[in-house]
């Protein structure tokens, strides 16, 4: 099949600058075929190839004794001991979730579950960090429905326990919405598979379902002149079918025991190219590819089309030739292709041959490792302006202006939607700060969280982003889980403007500086740039998700409060009302500073929550909402009303940071002021649980009122 | 005792339903759907839950037309036990060993989430061991539980008390609030709560345990 002549559109419609292009000539000596090209974009753009981050997602920690495998394999690997491993990873499918959200949201769970079954494990655990524009915007219900739907829709039937994630409303993410899938699974640290080739003239192998058109280009193929090359528009996101990912886990897992498997990659964005390449290069080999052989679900495909097709539920593998009957007979068992698609060369080559004709002949190494790194300019984001008196309001209202708020009420209209009990070994379902896996078969649990507060980094990019990293230690010491690394999945709006390159900067360096402070090294991770629409960027989003270890049930925090039980508030601050969810709530406002946060503090009262777990029914963090939510979503848990002391706005709804509520009798109250203390802890008793009402100082409302709210403020509002 | 849990490509609490047999005493054996016999020596036959074929078309329909169902209807027509939870009572009514049909939930959405159920009968080998007083809790988690039957076949399973678990409020729009229901024999058990997310205390909840442990205790052979 002829393939189109390159012209300068097309060039540029492949998202390549022209200085780009001349380094293409200058690697090849000759102009690239119009396959090459389309290698070369899927290789050479933002989403693969980190151009405009890797600079500065070097400076993160990502080592320490815990660290298995660190950022540039399909997931992070940390050890939990006895000889096993967590493997996770955070990852966005947002542009296709925005246009496409049951299917967007839906491949979006199934590509991070390929990435971390990919390494070996099986997938224990799965969370969703979703943000979507205002709800009274008319695509939002479109858009929280479908992506719910999706999300669950291949979660469920996958059968991993979705345990927690995140779900806000901002005006800023009305054109672009933010999907960030995590997932976690479980593998024996002897037994972790990489994706680097090795050996000469090895056979590389096509796992899984057949190759369509779906999601050709994903990325880099946007443009009218491009329409008329290629015979007819497809939409550019994939469609997913959880029951062949399902397949395709169980074979992978079979397979992988039977010592086939040399190195084996999933086919995740740019698909055939991408998890080629990256096999060759890590292994410092070739690759020659003959599309013939390779699986195809529609007639007619071009060269082109295949590297680029984005389809799903795909691996490509290196594997033992002495194992191919064996491997083989695998896959027939779970009725899935098997396809001997190439080999591993010696040479530094990626040769694709398609009906006997030279497609694409490129030096492999050139395609990742010299593909562009820009050092795009960047501005520091301005201090914020202090915050003027915050206005008077009664706490009750004030607290009532969150909980009828669709970013601070219960959210069971969306977990109740997701299977996250499945396995059998889910300890905490969503609703409750960390979701909190055992491992099956072990007294030892996971816990997971995912966190960020996009108006606090939008203020503070460097306190914002330490935020986002030490809310996630909270959340996980908040259940007796010793914090042990983390992901980051960083959602910004475009690089090229020196603001938002200032805000991604600045978010890496708190990041980066809390990481190292809490011991929580990124370990995997995602970039997502060019989150905007008309020019509107979102709000920076830097979500942390972070996974914990808790030995035994001795050391899990789960209880409820009980009646009579006294609130004690661990840590202390200054009412830090700046950017607080009651300014925006309650009054519409987004000014002030980010509440700082002193590292210190956070290790220190972090590690005396989980110091004496023994004396304490329940715990949570302090974040948004303050000491006031906490206490309440505590109190609706329980079933039960609380009194606090106070009824001044700044203590009550104030932001500061590494602070935690207690729950606890009153013996072990004074246990806890000791050990305080001895400590250097600031603790206080600031309240009681019991009764029915909700008090703060003067001002009280019935719980049975509160709860009603709280209940059904979300599907009021976009349900 | 030994139970078999049948695994189609999709099931996806096949092992969460046989740790819960084997922390009843059970001797467990995991058998492949393109299997068309079951194990020498099988007192129950549990179909697991999950997602068997993918379940685009009816939930269950093709599973119901799996090699293994053959085995099956022949464990069942000899008088064997079998029990289906979720998936595999959607699939035991497609297969006609149980009656009715599993509809899409009436809300249109997915459901999971513990739900409150009463015992409706303690007169089978399933609930022998539970207080038909005291209402339990056992997670449901499912899209299509929605159970329908004809008038005629509800009075026959309300005449012959074969209704083995009802939700205490309506959950997902099923007829007279069914939850569960028994074969004519009273040795298979169709329902879409999850007994066996409900069997180890160290998850919070064990209401689930009383059944296995129920079949356990008749001694599933007799």
């Amino acid at each position: 099949m002829q393939e189109p002549e390159l012209t300068e559109d097309l060039i540029a419609a492949h998202g390549f600058t022209a200085e780009e292009y001349q380094e293409v000539l200058r690697i090849l000596e000759r102009e690239p075929s119009f396959t090459e090209m389309g290698i070369f974009s899927a290789m050479w753009n933002e989403h693969c190839s980190y151009k405009s981050s890797k600079k500065w997602l070097r400076t993160l920690p990502t080592d320490g004794p815990q660290v298995i495998c660190g950022p540039g394999e399909n997931a992070g690997i940390v050890d939990i001991g006895d000889g096993q491993a967590v493997v996770f990873k955070m990852e966005s499918h947002n542009h296709p979730s925005y246009i496409e959200p049951y299917q967007g949201a839906a491949t979006g769970v199934g590509g991070i579950l390929r990435d971390v079954f990919t390494m070996g494990a099986r997938p224990i655990a799965a969370m969703n960090a979703l943000s979507f524009g205002e709800p009274e915007h008319p695509k939002t219900k479109r858009l929280v429905s479908g992506v719910v739907e999706g999300v669950g829709g291949y979660g469920n039937a996958f059968g991993v326990p979705t345990v927690g994630g995140e779900v806000r409303f901002h005006a800023a993410y009305n054109g672009n919405c933010l999907v960030n899938a995590f997932a976690a699974g479980l593998a024996d640290a002897d037994k972790i598979f990489y994706s680097a080739a090795s050996g000469v003239g090895m056979p590389v192998v096509y796992l899984g379902a057949k190759t369509g058109r779906d999601g050709v280009g994903g990325a880099t193929m946007a443009s009218a002149e491009f329409d008329d090359t290629i015979e007819e528009k497809r939409p550019t996101v994939q469609v997913g079918d959880p029951f062949t990912e399902k397949r395709l886990l169980e074979a992978c897992l079979e397979l992988m025991k039977t010592g086939a498997v040399i190195s084996i990659q999933d086919m995740g964005a740019a698909g055939l190219t991408c998890s080629a390449v990256e096999m060759g290069d890590k292994g410092g080999l070739g690759v020659r590819l003959n599309l013939d052989h390779v699986p195809q679900r529609e007639t007619g495909m071009t060269a082109y089309e295949m590297m680029l097709s984005e389809s799903q539920e795909r691996m490509l593998m290196v594997l033992d030739p002495a194992k191919e009957a064996e491997a083989k007979a695998i896959f027939e068992k779970w009725d899935l292709d098997f396809a001997i698609v190439g080999e591993t060369l010696a040479e530094d080559r990626f040769l694709v041959m398609h009906g006997n004709e030279v497609k694409a002949d490129l030096p492999l190494s050139k395609l990742s490792s010299t593909a562009p790194e820009y050092d795009r300019p960047w501005v520091e984001t301005p201090a914020a302006a202090p915050l003027t008196a915050a206005p008077a309001i009664d706490p009750i209202d004030g607290l009532k202006a969150l909980i009828g708020s669709p970013n601070y009420a219960r959210k069971h209209w969306v977990w109740e939607q997701y299977d996250s009990q499945v396995m059998a070994d889910t300890v905490q379902a969503p609703g409750l700060g960390a979701g909190i896996v055992r491992v099956h078969g072990t007294e030892k649990m996971l816990a997971f969280t995912s966190d960020v507060t996009p108006r606090y980094v939008r203020a503070n990019p460097f306190e914002g982003g330490k935020q986002a990293v030490a809310e996630a230690y909270r959340n996980l010491c908040a259940v007796g889980a010793k914090p042990l690394a983390t992901t980051d999945n960083l959602n910004f709006g475009n690089p090229e403007k020196p603001e938002i390159m200032g805000q991604f900067v600045g978010a890496i360096k708190g990041i980066g500086a809390a990481c190292t402070a809490l011991d929580m090294p990124i370990v995997s991770g995602n970039v997502s740039l060019y989150n905007e629409t008309d020019g509107q960027p979102i709000l920076p989003t830097p979500t942390i998700g972070a996974v914990g270890l808790i030995d035994s049930s001795d050391q899990l925090i789960d209880g409820l409060a009980q009646d009579g039980d006294f609130v004690m508030l661990i840590g202390d601050g200054v009412g830090h009302l700046g950017q607080s969810a009651l300014l925006a709530e309650a009054f519409g406002r987004e000014d002030g500073d980010a509440p700082a946060v002193d590292l210190d503090s956070e290790l220190r009262n972090g590690t005396f929550l989980r110091d004496n777990v023994a004396v304490i029914h329940t715990a949570t963090d302090l974040s948004d909402g303050g000491l006031a939510l906490a206490a309440f979503e505590m109190a609706d848990a329980a079933g039960l009303g609380v009194t606090l002391d106070t009824s001044e706005t700044a203590a009550l709804f104030g932001e500061d940071q590494a602070r935690y509520l207690i729950a606890c009798g009153f013996d072990q109250a004074e246990a806890l002021m000791v050990a305080a203390a001895q400590s250097g802890v600031p603790i206080a008793h600031v309240g009681r649980f019991g009764g029915d009402t909700v008090q703060f100082g003067e001002a009280s409302a019935p719980l049975a009122t509160l709860s009603a709210l709280y209940r059904s403020a979300f599907a009021e509002a976009v349900g | 005792m030994k139970a078999a849990v049948l695994v189609f490509p999709g099931s996806n609490c096949d092992r969460d339903l046989s740790v819960s047999f084997e922390r009843a005493g059970f001797d467990v054996d995991m058998v492949w759907h393109k299997e068309t016999d079951l194990p020498r020596g099988v007192d129950i036959v549990g179909v697991p839950g999950g997602f068997s074929y993918g379940d685009y078309l009816r939930s269950g329909a093709i599973a119901a037309r799996s090699p293994i169902i053959g085995a099956l209807r022949a464990h069942v027509t000899k008088g064997g036990y079998a029990i289906g939870i979720c998936n595999g009572f959607q699939v035991l009514t497609e297969t006609g060993l149980l009656p009715g049909v599993l509809m899409r939930n009436a809300g249109l959405k997915f459901i999971c989430k513990p739900a409150a159920l009463d015992v409706a009968t303690t007169a089978s080998a399933f609930t022998e061991r539970f207080d038909a007083d005291t209402p339990v809790t056992i997670p449901v988690a499912h899209h299509d539980g929605n159970y329908v039957v004809t008038d005629d076949v509800l009075a026959e399973l309300q005449d012959q008390d074969r209704i083995a678990f009802r939700y205490h409020e309506d959950l997902n729009g099923s007829v007279d609030r069914i939850a569960g229901v028994l074969s004519k024999n009273r040795k298979v058990l169709g329902m879409m709560p999850h007994p066996e997310r409900a069997a180890d205390p160290a998850l919070g909840l064990s209401d689930g345990t009383a059944l296995f442990n129920s079949i356990a205790s008749v001694g599933v052979s007799a």
